[in-house]
């Protein structure tokens, strides 16, 4: 070993070369494979692309950092699963670039925290979180309720997400904007057309109580009560599950 | 000027002028403001740079004197003095917000969701990062008898690596972030990093190139690594397709489970390259220099660094014990990362043995004692990280504040010690200053630091295996005994002892940086010996 290694101590480039060699293995072996491997991500039914609401709501969880406390990742123990629901599948996040399954619950974990409360709830919540759960430690959010949501930016995310793989049709992207509008809206009568591009799992719902305005707060709440709800669980086989 | 600097200008001044564009281009087409306020950084940044370029070209410097470019190490230092307090300052109120939550003020900027990255970031790239980049120049011409290569990319590097840092710590307030755990700069930033990342390892290769020495010291040996694996962690984890130049968001090139896997690739490995493989690193030139003593065994050192460079990579996977990741890299990472321990406590007994023979320093001299005990929280770090990442412990700690204790071991006990220890050894040496101001509030801090660092991470234990028992608690019946809120009551008194404990770490560094301040400021020492300069030049004279 000494003689070799002291040959190879005397040349900087190839010691830099052998470096970047040995290092790039583990990833090599642990990483490249699950873009190749088919039962990476299993098949299942009912997983759909965000719509622009909810994608705009989770651009704001992206926003404020709600990973730092809340994970997405409901792990395969029994108190991980009696506590929050169905272990989570890889299909549950294929659409989610970046993923947000945390490393830390600080607060419960949010992986299917759709339609477990009402949109109230989670208003109120999220304005002032230790008024609905005494104890929390979590801060309020009230300045959600008053921003007014930037829908502009919308068709432009549709088509990024479409760039990193996610199958958003030219019929989508284009209407992003007023699809967020009209999914917060019902009086607007648009249904048919957004679940005739989103499907019938699309929550069409003035989230945050008001009525007249689209905020930031409509966004969130829609992204929060779409969480887990998506995977039709009594379809999926119990050996496409098992990895 | 020779034709090797004429290309590195007309290179530096190319990056410059595209860094320059970014940033208007930002400005310009910006419809957020704190995006439009990045863009006037970079462009003024960039800008800056490039009048110092013009200026050294229309009238270049005559000779370059036979002496160490310390200059930009002072820089260096200040850097990390300044982000230090920074980013153990925010990392206190942090922990204030969860004793007391009402302080988090629920105004956008000021809540734990976005201050919590400003803290990672201004400890993990402002304090951890200067103080490599400071050493890792300082080494790199002591141990090859050479001045660093050039002498404008040493600039370029700390410029344009605090400009990043500075774009990030600046952006989280502002909602700024890709929300991805110690990666949270979105793409200009990044781009930013890659520039300055790059110019590092080029100025590192063409500063060994002129080493007088015929070896490579093995505090280089690291040194290159975490060098080089940053680049690889940093280009692959960052891919991302930008929205548009109107914004800042970005969307990650992978998704889901690959992109689960590919941060913990780049986040464990962020502690392994950054915050292992560089202070070995800085362990491996000023603890023994320090001691006086030769290094223990060169072997040893040899199946070190290998065993780290190899071994790391794979172990991120430990991350997502039974998430959706596949089994099969779950346990594979599990069993890379408890063979890991092996080269770890190699290195371990590597440092702790240079010190014999010395061992009477270790009570008269604080900076010995600060990387002494760096090094033994270095052992007891990766012991529990190998511990951690067996699956049945994992299924206590994961998730809960025994990560954060475990993670605050390691970067406060290992990475603060050593570079305070550090520090206080090549301040009056950089200075020529016959040692440090005050050996008595050296010590101050060392026992501050020490008890600060003992309380936070013994809070973190009691409350992460408390919250983990509690969530798995149930009745006769089957039932939870605990709702989630009972488990969040249950950390109170330790999320306080936690904020006691961060204060006296923080009050600690404070004392340290005005120690350091005392020093720079007092007298000079006599001229030069002649084994403070270098050798030569350049090569082959």
């Amino acid at each position: 070993m000494g003689t070799r290694h002291q040959k190879l101590e005397r040349h900087s480039i190839a010691f830099t070369l052998v470096i970047l060699c040995v290092a790039s293995l583990g990833g090599l072996f642990e990483i490249a494979p699950l873009f190749t491997i088919e039962n990476t991500v299993e098949k299942v039914d009912g997983m759909r692309p965000y719509t622009p609401l909810e994608l705009a709501g989770r651009d704001i969880y992206v926003r404020e950092g709600c990973y730092a406390c809340h994970s997405q990742m409901i792990r395969t123990l029994k108190s991980d699963v009696d506590r929050y629901g169905h272990y989570s599948l890889a299909a549950e996040s294929m659409y989610d670039h970046p993923h947000q399954w945390g490393s830390k619950r600080t607060g419960p974990d949010l992986a299917r925290v759709g339609g477990k409360y009402s949109d109230a709830w989670h208003v109120a919540h999220l304005r002032s979180p230790r008024e609905v759960v005494a104890g929390s430690v979590m801060p309020g959010y009230r300045f959600l309720s008053d921003q007014r949501l930037n829908t502009d930016i919308l068709p432009a995310s549709l088509r990024a997400n479409q760039r990193v793989g996610v199958p958003y049709s030219a019929e989508q992207i284009e209407h992003a904007s007023e699809d967020a509008r009209w999914q917060a809206d019902p009086e607007a009568g648009f249904e048919d057309v957004l679940t005739g591009r989103y499907g019938d799992k699309i929550n069409i719902r003035d989230f945050d109580g008001q009525p007249t305005r689209v905020t930031e707060m409509d966004a969130l709440v829609a992204y929060l009560q779409v969480l887990g709800t998506l995977v039709d669980f009594a379809t999926l086989d119990a050996e496409d599950a098992a990895r | 000027m020779s034709r090797s600097d004429k290309i590195e200008g007309a290179v530096s001044a190319l990056i410059l002028i595209c860094v320059f564009l970014l940033g208007v281009a930002i400005l310009g087409w910006g419809r957020q403001a704190g995006y439009v306020l990045h863009g006037w950084l970079i462009a003024a940044a960039a800008a800056c740079g490039l009048l110092y370029l013009l200026r050294l070209f229309s009238d270049p410097p005559r000779d370059i004197p036979l002496a160490y470019k310390d200059d930009v190490i002072k820089w260096g230092v200040l850097l990390c003095f300044v982000w230090g307090i920074v980013g153990f300052t925010v990392g206190d109120v942090l922990a204030w917000q969860l004793a007391v939550p009402s302080l988090n003020g629920d105004m956008g900027w000021s809540n734990f969701g976005r201050m919590r990255p400003v803290h990672t970031t201004a400890v993990l790239f402002g304090f951890a990062g200067n103080a490599l980049i400071a050493t890792s120049f300082y080494v790199v011409q002591r141990t090859s008898r050479a001045r660093i290569a050039s002498e404008t990319a040493p600039w370029m590097v700390l410029g344009g690596y605090n400009l990043f840092v500075l774009l990030a710590v600046t952006g989280y307030p502002l909602g700024i972030t890709q929300s991805r755990e110690y990666a949270e700069p979105e793409w200009y930033a990044d781009l930013i990093l890659l520039f300055a990342w790059v110019s590092y390892l080029v100025l590192y290769l063409r500063t060994l190139a002129r080493r007088a020495e015929p070896h490579i010291y093995v505090a280089n040996w690291y040194f290159l690594a975490y060098i080089v694996v940053i680049a690889m962690l940093h280009t692959v984890n960052n891919l991302a397709v930008p929205v548009s130049i109107a914004y800042p968001k970005s969307y990650a090139l992978f998704s889901g489970v690959q992109d689960a896997m590919t941060q913990w690739w780049y986040g464990h490995n962020a502690a392994g390259f950054l915050l292992t493989s560089g202070f070995l690193g800085m362990m491996y030139y000023f603890l023994p220099k320090a001691a006086g003593r030769p290094i223990y065994s060169y072997r040893l050192s040899i199946i070190g660094f290998w065993g780290i460079t190899f071994l790391y990579l794979w172990v991120g996977s430990h991350h997502l014990h039974y998430t959706a990741l596949p089994d099969w890299v779950q346990y594979l990472g599990m069993t890379m990362s408890v063979i890991l321990l092996v080269p770890s406590w190699g290195t371990v007994f590597n440092g702790i043995f240079t010190l014999n023979g010395a061992w009477d320093k270790v009570r008269t001299d604080p900076a010995i004692r600060f990387m002494m005990v760096a090094v033994l929280f270095y052992g007891l770090t990766t012991f529990e990280g190998s511990f951690l990442a067996i699956r049945p412990v994992n299924t206590l700690s994961h998730y809960t504040d025994w990560t954060v204790g475990h993670v605050h071991a390691g970067a406060l006990g290992w990475v603060a010690f050593l570079t305070f220890g550090a520090m206080y050894k090549m301040v009056p040496w950089i200075w020529h200053r016959d040692g440090v101001y005050s050996l008595r509030l050296e010590a101050w801090h060392f026992w501050l630091a020490l008890s600060g660092t003992l309380i936070y991470v013994g809070a973190m234990w009691n409350s992460g295996i408390t919250q983990a028992l509690m969530w798995q608690t149930y009745d006769a019946n089957g039932a939870f005994v605990f709702a989630f809120i009972d488990t969040v009551d249950a950390m109170r008194p330790y999320f306080f002892a936690r904020a006691i404990g961060g204060f006296l770490y923080l009050l600690g560094a404070c004392i340290g940086a005005y120690n350091i301040y005392r020093t720079v400021t007092g007298p000079r020492r006599a001229p030069l010996g002649t084994d403070e300069r270098p050798l030569t030049l350049n090569a082959g004279e």
